[in-house]
């Protein structure tokens, strides 16, 4: 590389020299910059999101419709659903990726900035177009996150909007994933080896390949219900000689390992909390990578396993039972690896461990729920019942969510050069784990007593369990203010952060002055810094 | 407005499990069901275990030191690869054959095409040749509207109840072949242990056999998103008597007496060998 030559002349403006005001974040390159509005935008969209559950669990809080038509009912879980992946978990990894990758490959910036900055703004955009989608005639898109025809084509104005708003979200990602990858495959300072990265960067990079080979898929497929809806084509459309049967399988190719991109970056994440709060290095930090590799592969394979109900021949069915079914295997090597990682180590629990510690524990669970869904003749009973929601919902809030909040925690020292209020960090954990459990366990009772899923209102043996659930959502809900608030006070008025507030944080990123300098790493860190960096 | 107080038996509370069902393969499909939360609940005892252990064990506050040594064993790992491997194997064995017996859809006696539209369901008995709908009965549909005003809890099975019940026969290996109409939909009802959906323009098969000693009424719903009123298009199947079936369907047969070109159509009565392409293109001339 050569940084060095130019790194005297560049000495002088290396600090701190950033543009002011408006232009700093419109026409920003730098990838802290970028970082930071990927996750203020990823928050957004999580309460927007997020009260769009609200209205749901409001509904379902009582048997009969007191609040909305169902139509609007159906518009909920439909957004609720598209901003919470595309809008908050998904920005939120990215935005993490940028703030982070960087840092820990001892990299400058992301190798691409013109191109992060153009990834970033897409989403403004496409969200806007997507939640404006909600305010046309005919009302905003109600055929479920999943889109299937040809109940989406029943859409009216809004299903364009929706669809154009998807391809938007997924160049956005396209783009980021490109420039995750020429980032850690170029940029890696010189003797950052990629058994070396910490496993974040790892979990990225394989979450970036996946999301390069499945989101073409998905533009595919939307591209194929607007030509079905305005240019007469018939691709779903069994009156033209089309399948409606086929988009679900196009749409699981891409939305299975979308599952995967949802939580791969969180298995990393937690390989660096846990070995943090542990005072001990990562188990099986190897086994960790091939483990995050099979299940990428084997998130390709499985798809269908959305969708035995709809009338699979035998072999098929059994094939996707099967290789479902092996995914539980390199999982399973995770979650022991990280137990092994918390065994024989000294352990305190700090805010971000704790939520490292509830995605454990949560996850798990998600993991053994998801074990059930695979086994085909229990799936004909759990299929399309709030089991698969609770189900879900396990994996991704707990599990994705629990673990974006850990990451904040974690690095926010390292990014504002403030800590935040560990009490009322505490108290946001307790409160948030507490509710989400509430909200969510509940469910896989009413599911398993029939309870379909997408449903505005119910019979009135669900009553109880729907209470409860409610009653839980809105703790889990309402706490989620109070991360705002304890984020804004630690950059507003945190006590000043040393440079490694966590005394054994592995990873070049801890080598760094605290706050992070606005330019990092403009000089490639010595081989001393990456040894004792890479003791992970 | 809070129930709390309501008697146990309606509550709710108590509905925690699948239920077992009324047929041969929900009994089987539920044994599976409670095989895999037996194996799950006994590797999260070994794993919640020794992670609420370590919790305990290993924390500085209590003087634990770091074995900063512990980083890697391939016969640990080993271990717990294989463990699990062997786990999954002996699981989709019985997994595997229980999915076998969900689609021997073999020698079966009587063959309901059952039609979702936005949103009720028709049905049609093939062999009998007489068709009815089936919508949500009129009381629970005036208290489902928004604000209605009435309570849910005093309609009888509120939002479970429809005009027209389908009637059929117990230890009767009973056929449903499903299409739909308009959008995709599913049919469900639990205690039978089997759901499929109605794919618009395909036809899907399934089979369900009532106990003999368990006749009843049975209650499910559609089950997969179709639209505004997708909540609001429920199954009911009352199980009877073979005899007492006979006496319906004659009766159905003759108060819904068929226009007169129809009955020539009607396939030959339950053919139990014949192969599934001649009754599904049966099925499909009638739809």
């Amino acid at each position: 590389m050569s940084h060095h030559e130019h790194h005297a002349a560049a000495a002088h403006d290396d600090h701190d020299h950033k543009p002011y005001g408006w232009k700093r974040w419109v026409y920003a390159t730098n990838h802290k910059d970028i970082g930071t509005m990927y996750l203020v935008f990823a928050c957004i969209m999580f309460f927007i999101g997020g009260s769009m559950a609200l209205v749901i669990r409001l509904e379902l809080f009582q048997p009969g419709l007191q609040f909305v038509d169902p139509a609007i009912f159906n518009e909920m879980t439909t957004v609720h659903a598209l901003l919470m992946i595309f809008g908050a978990v998904m920005p939120a990894w990215t935005g993490l990726a940028n703030w982070l990758i960087p840092l820990q490959v001892g990299a400058p910036d992301m190798a691409l900035p013109r191109l992060n900055n153009f990834s970033f703004w897409i989403l403004p955009f496409a969200f806007t177009l997507l939640i404006g989608s909600l305010f046309v005639p005919g009302g905003g898109p109600a055929g479920g996150w999943t889109l299937y025809p040809p109940l989406v084509l029943q859409g009216g104005d809004s299903l364009p909007m929706a669809i154009f708003a998807i391809h938007m979200m997924g160049a956005s990602s396209i783009l980021g994933a490109i420039n995750v990858i020429v980032t850690i495959m170029n940029m890696r300072a010189p003797g950052v080896g990629l058994l070396n990265m910490p496993l974040f960067v790892w979990t990225w990079l394989i979450t970036a390949y996946l999301l390069i080979a499945v989101m073409p898929v998905l533009a595919g497929a939307v591209t194929m219900l607007l030509t079905d809806h305005f240019f007469g084509t018939s691709f779903f459309s069994a009156a033209g000689g089309g399948d409606p049967v086929m988009f679900q399988h196009i749409f699981w190719f891409f939305g299975h390992p979308e599952v995967y991109i949802l939580i791969l970056p969180a298995f990393g994440i937690v390989s660096e909390i846990i070995p943090t709060f542990a005072r001990k290095p990562l188990f099986g930090y190897e086994t960790m990578v091939y483990a995050s590799a099979s299940i990428a592969f084997l998130s390709f394979i499985v798809w269908a396993h959305h969708m035995f109900t709809v009338g699979m021949p035998l072999a098929g069915q059994m094939f996707f039972m099967l290789s479902t079914m092996l995914i539980a295997i390199p999982t399973g090597v995770k979650v022991f690896n990280w137990c092994a990682t918390l065994w024989r180590g000294s352990l305190t629990f700090e805010t971000p461990m704790l939520f490292a510690l509830a995605f454990l524990f949560l996850f798990t669970c998600g993991g053994f729920s998801g074990l059930m869904l695979a086994i085909v003749p229990a799936d004909y009973q759990y299929h399309d019942t709030y089991f698969v929601v609770a189900h879900f919902h396990y994996v991704l809030v707990p599990g994705s969510i629990f673990t974006i909040m850990a990451a904040v925690y974690y690095w926010l020292p390292k990014w504002t050069g403030r800590m935040y209020d560990e009490t009322l960090g505490k108290w946001h954990f307790w409160l948030s784990t507490i509710g989400v459990n509430v909200l969510f366990f509940p469910q896989h009772f009413l599911g398993l007593a029939g309870m379909p899923r997408r449903i505005p209102d119910y019979s009135v043996q669900f009553s109880d369990w729907n209470m409860v659930s409610s009653i839980g959502a809105f703790i889990f809900g309402f706490s989620q203010l109070l991360f705002v608030y304890v984020v804004v006070k630690a950059v507003r008025s945190g006590a000043k952060a040393p440079a490694r507030p966590w005394e054994s944080a592995h990873g070049l990123e801890w080598e760094l002055p605290t706050p992070a300098p606005y330019h990092s790493w403009t000089d490639p860190p010595s081989p001393t810094l990456i040894a004792r960096g890479a003791e992970h | 407005m809070l129930n709390f107080a309501r008697p146990m038996a309606d509550s709710g509370w108590h509905l925690l499990n699948m239920t077992k069902g009324v047929t041969e393969l929900s009994a089987q499909i539920y044994g599976l069901h409670m095989t895999i939360f037996g194996v799950c609940v006994l590797i999260g005892i070994v794993v919640y275990g020794a992670m609420i252990i370590a919790l305990f064990k290993f924390r500085r506050s209590k003087g634990a030191q770091p074995d900063t040594k512990m980083v890697h064993s391939t016969k640990v790992e080993i271990l717990w690869t294989a463990v699990p491997t062997v786990i999954l194997i002996l699981m989709a064995i019985p997994a595997a054959r229980v999915l076998i017996a969900t689609e021997d859809t073999r020698n079966t006696e009587l063959t309901i095409k059952v039609t979702g539209y936005q949103w009720k369901w028709q049905y049609d008995y093939l062999d009998d040749g007489f068709n009815f709908f089936s919508t949500l009965s009129a009381r629970s549909n005036e208290a489902r509207q928004l604000q209605s005003g009435i309570d849910p809890r005093s309609v009888e099975n509120y939002l479970l109840d429809v005009d027209n019940e389908v009637v059929v026969p117990v230890d009767t290996k009973v056929r449903i072949l499903l299409t739909a109409q308009d959008v995709i939909h599913a049919w469900w009802v639990p205690a039978f242990g089997m759901k499929k959906d109605a794919v618009p323009g395909f036809v899907n098969e399934m089979w369900f056999k009532v106990d003999a000693d368990k006749p009843g009424t049975y209650r499910g719903q559609c089950v997969e998103l179709c639209g505004r009123d997708h909540g609001f298009m429920p199954i009911v199947v009352r199980a009877v008597s073979k005899d007492e079936y006979k006496v319906w369907a004659a009766e159905r047969k003759a108060a819904l007496a068929p226009p007169a070109a129809e009955p020539a159509q009607a396939p030959p009565a339950a053919d139990p060998n014949a192969p599934a392409t001649a009754s599904v293109a049966a099925s499909v001339a009638r739809g």
